[in-house]
């Protein structure tokens, strides 16, 4: 026997939208038989899991910023996915736009200005997009596979990180711990709400959403971006250069990291240590393809990943199960994602060989 | 199965009150079809007339809404394409599946049950293109081949598995006039075994010349029956389009203008190792002049249409000329604000984009010389949607496009249909210069028709036209100069009443003294 998957005639509509939901649903019955599996009652911690995040104010703001990174670089990566171009090391570089924005406060420390945060922003950008810029211009010119290169640059990126604050950027007063100096208060982004530590991240995720969903949806580049992510032969015959929208969503993507990088330091951590992500590169890659590459959509699918970080916390704590247990929700819900969207535009057919003739059985012998 | 099983008189095939709807639009519409043992039996239509999805249907693509299917007199259901062919009937389609970097051998292998070996196949396809008529060598990679020789690895593909009825959709569009006569003596070949031939075309004159018998399809309905050789061209086509179809009006006084467009020693490299390197090609067309440019396919006209618009610009200015300005290094979007157009050959992923709407699919092509109409916000670029969709109206409404809505997908429009968009996006900014690649290719003859119309009313308004066809009835139908292509060089340019077929065709051979069409180009 043999399984193949066969093309439908035609996709329906209505499971095109029902998609992300059908696979949030398998995704949390899968879960609750992983707890039951575990020994755990599922019923209550996928409670304690998915649904007493949101009855307290606290994980809420936890939720806004831990969402704020995942929608930044997940608007980014669907600029990118939608113009065929497979950006898989946005974890690189949110740690290098996070390395180059703490330029300004860990290196000139002395200095202070209300210059020093947007400087630290801009830098935080131009870090992300310039480390983009590698397997950018490798795939324009050399043909290079950008999801091996993206990919491969987020290692050196980690070590690269972990060399600074153990080497150069150590800080004196911090008794030999691999840590930078903390970041005077001129260099940390402010919270905008009293009631929690919701910081100005999350304002420029949302606002970052809605421009890039601007563009998409009415003007010329959005056009150039979703013509060439189609049929990059009829992008040529519109005068769009395939080439150059390599760099365009390179850089943006990498920038857009990179500004996450930098809002999570600054506004989070308020300084480097030799982890500062919890893999939001990653996960933000299951964002962009659960929002379905739609930046309003992606701002949902944010928030709830963000839920499943701060609910895999809450069972930590409560059921005293393994920190993995968000990387385990993240996957199952990746993978039922794809396997919904796949299941939209094939069927499943099993194959027999030595099957006979079905038309013989037709006939009226 | 044998070739006996029916007995003489009764069908091979019968079809009764066939009948498909997708939603409630009836693409097949209460079908009658009986086709005899040893039989040529044509299939006439319109694009869009429901050739194809009654076709599909047959060949286990489409299951049909209602309606039977009767095999040697018993009903069947066909739930495949492999149940097709176990039943004995194999199909030979327009657009070819085959895999360029493999052999003929692994190709047909590839459509073979497993466990066969690649000698055998090879002797066995060899035998068959030997018999038939057809000849290959087994051992040649596709890439190298001929669109001729692709067509017959996919009758010698579907030849292996001795089918009692063999349908070919459109098998001549793509042939020179050498080619189609070989491939009919393989159809009269087939049909002294018994076997039978479904052939699918809106080619009138090589039906009557074939067909024995025809069914002629509109709306989705049979509107015809007949002996297609006791018809006239004529009276076929009001069957297939319901009206008379105009005949193409090419005289009246043209006057001869300025050249405005020019190739000067025009060369440019192979961009991969299957493609055509153009060699020196200079031609000069005037307004008001049709220059069509005949040929064998993939002797460079892929690449000759890539050089004059710019897709891929070539490193020497002067190459190419529109208006007078050296253009040959600008790109395309440089060359229209000149005041060009273009139609490609091939109509989804490059001409239009299959999954994006027909006023994007104006965009496509107009967003930077259309910049002030159709774009606004400045440094923005935002579309003005609704001044799009008016101009979309606008060409539908021009060009006679029939389309399921208001602004449908491309890909949901029927290739005439889709073709005829394509052409009027260009012809609604009037054009100076307009090349076209392959304008009719796989287009039904209404809309055939309407586009040649257009192309020599666009020359008369004074443009320069160049139109690149493998069609030689088209090509007599619009040039006023003819010009032919072989391994990328470029003859001569000829007045149009000055060349023949024959002239022609000893012209597609080349100007190395060969006589013929080359055959078996892998023979290098």
């Amino acid at each position: 026997m043999r399984i193949e998957l066969e093309r439908r005639p035609r996709a329906s509509a209505l499971y095109a939208v029902l998609s992300p939901f059908i696979a949030l649903i398998l995704t949390v019955i899968a879960g609750g038989v992983m707890f039951w599996l575990l020994g755990k009652d599922p019923v209550s911690a996928l409670y304690s899991f998915f649904v007493e995040p949101l009855l307290d104010v606290w994980s809420l703001h936890e939720i806004a910023i831990k969402a704020a990174p995942l929608i930044l670089i997940g608007v980014g990566l669907s600029v990118c996915y939608r113009s065929n171009n497979w950006n898989i090391g946005a974890e690189g570089q949110f740690i290098m736009g996070a390395i180059a924005g703490s330029i300004v406060p860990v290196v000139f420390h002395e200095w202070h200005s209300p210059l020093v945060l947007p400087l630290m922003l801009v830098f935080g950008m131009i870090g992300g997009a310039l480390y983009a810029a590698i397997p950018a211009f490798l795939k324009a010119n050399m043909n290079t596979n950008e999801i091996l290169s993206s990919l491969m640059l987020v290692y050196i990126a980690q070590l690269f990180l972990d060399w600074m604050v153990r080497g150069p950027w150590r800080s004196p007063e911090a008794y030999n711990f691999p840590v930078t100096r903390d970041f005077a208060p001129e260099a940390v982004l402010p919270e905008i709400l009293a009631s929690g530590r919701t910081n100005l991240g999350f304002v420029f995720a949302i606002v970052a959403a809605v421009l890039i969903w601007f563009m998409m949806r009415y003007t010329l580049k959005g056009f150039e971006i979703t013509v060439l992510g189609q049929s990059e032969r009829a992008g040529r015959f519109a005068g769009f250069s395939s080439r150059r929208m390599i760099w365009f969503s390179m850089l943006l993507s990498g920038a857009l990291a990179g500004l996450a990088g930098i809002s999570e330091v600054s506004g989070n951590i308020n300084k480097l240590q030799p982890i500062i992500s919890p893999g939001y590169g990653f996960t933000a890659i299951i964002v962009a393809f659960l929002g379905r590459l739609n930046p309003l959509g992606i701002i949902a699918a944010g928030l709830f990943l963000a839920l499943t970080y701060v609910g895999g916390e809450a069972v930590q704590l409560t059921l005293s199960v393994s920190d993995k247990v968000t990387r385990v929700f993240q996957g199952l819900l990746l993978f039922f994602v794809l396997s919904c969207d796949t299941l939209i535009l094939y069927r499943i057919r099993l194959v027999f060989p030595g099957r006979a003739v079905p038309a013989a059985h037709g006939g009226a012998e | 199965m044998s070739v006996a099983g029916a007995s003489a008189g009764s069908p091979l095939l019968a079809v009764r009150n066939l009948t498909k709807l997708f939603g409630t639009f009836a693409a097949c519409n209460g079908i009658d079809l009986d086709i005899r043992p040893g039989e040529i039996h044509a299939l006439l239509g319109e694009n869009g007339a429901g050739k194809s999805t009654l076709v599909k249907m047959l060949f286990g693509v489409l299951a049909p809404t209602a309606g039977d299917i009767l095999w040697q007199g018993a009903p069947v259901s066909i739930a495949s394409p492999g149940a097709a062919r176990r039943l004995g009937i194999g199909m030979v389609f327009q657009h070819f599946s085959l895999f360029e970097a493999l052999t003929v051998a692994e190709n047909i292998a590839l459509s073979l049950p497993p466990g066969i070996s690649l000698a055998r196949v090879a002797e066995e396809a060899a035998r068959l293109s030997h018999a038939y008529g057809l000849p290959l060598d087994p051992k040649a990679h596709v890439a190298d081949l001929s669109v001729g020789e692709r067509q017959r690895i996919e009758i010698v593909r579907a030849l292996l598995q001795n089918p009692q009825l063999i349908i070919l959709d459109e098998p001549t569009s793509v042939l020179t006039p050498q080619e189609a006569d070989r491939l009919f003596e393989t159809l009269a070949k087939l049909k002294g075994e018994g076997r039978s031939v479904l052939y699918i075309s809106h080619r009138l004159e090589e039906v009557q010349r074939i067909c024995d018998r025809a069914t002629v399809l509109r709306h989705g309905k049979v509107s015809g029956a007949c002996d297609p050789r006791k018809e006239t061209p004529a009276s076929l086509a009001r069957m297939m389009v319901g009206s008379d179809v105009a005949a193409v009006s090419a005289d009246g006084t043209s006057t001869k203008g300025d050249v405005l467009l020019e190739a000067r020693d025009l060369s440019a490299a192979a961009r991969t190792p299957f493609a055509v390197s153009l060699k020196g090609v200079s031609l000069k067309v005037h307004g008001g002049e049709v220059l069509a440019i005949a040929g064998v396919a993939g002797n460079g006209q892929g690449e000759l249409f890539d050089a004059l618009s710019g897709e891929y610009p070539v490193s020497k200015a002067e190459g190419v000329l529109i208006r007078n300005r050296p253009v040959g290094t600008l790109g395309i979007t440089a060359r229209r604000l000149i005041g060009a157009g273009f139609v490609p050959e091939e109509r989804h992923g490059h001409a239009a984009v299959p999954g994006m709407s027909l006023s994007d699919n104006l965009v496509l092509a107009r967003s930077q010389s259309d910049r002030k109409a159709f774009l606004g916000g400045g440094a923005l670029g935002i579309i003005k949607s609704a001044a799009v969709r008016m101009a979309a109206r606008r060409i539908s409404a021009a060009m006679d496009v029939r389309k399921s809505g208001e602004d449908p997908p491309a890909g949901s429009l029927s290739g005439g249909n889709l073709q005829k968009f394509i052409v009027g996006r260009e012809l609604d900014r009037q054009p100076a210069v307009l090349v076209v690649n392959q304008p009719t290719w796989g287009v039904d003859a209404g809309a055939a028709s309407r586009i040649r119309q257009a192309l020599v009313d666009l020359a008369k308004s004074g443009s320069a036209v160049l139109v690149i066809s493998q069609d030689l009835d088209e090509i007599f139908e619009v040039a006023t100069e003819i010009a032919v292509i072989s391994e990328g060089r470029l003859s001569d340019v000829y007045p149009a009443r000055d060349m023949t077929r024959e002239k022609i065709g000893l012209l597609m051979g080349g100007m190395h003294g060969e006589a013929k069409v080359p055959e078996a180009a892998h023979a290098h």
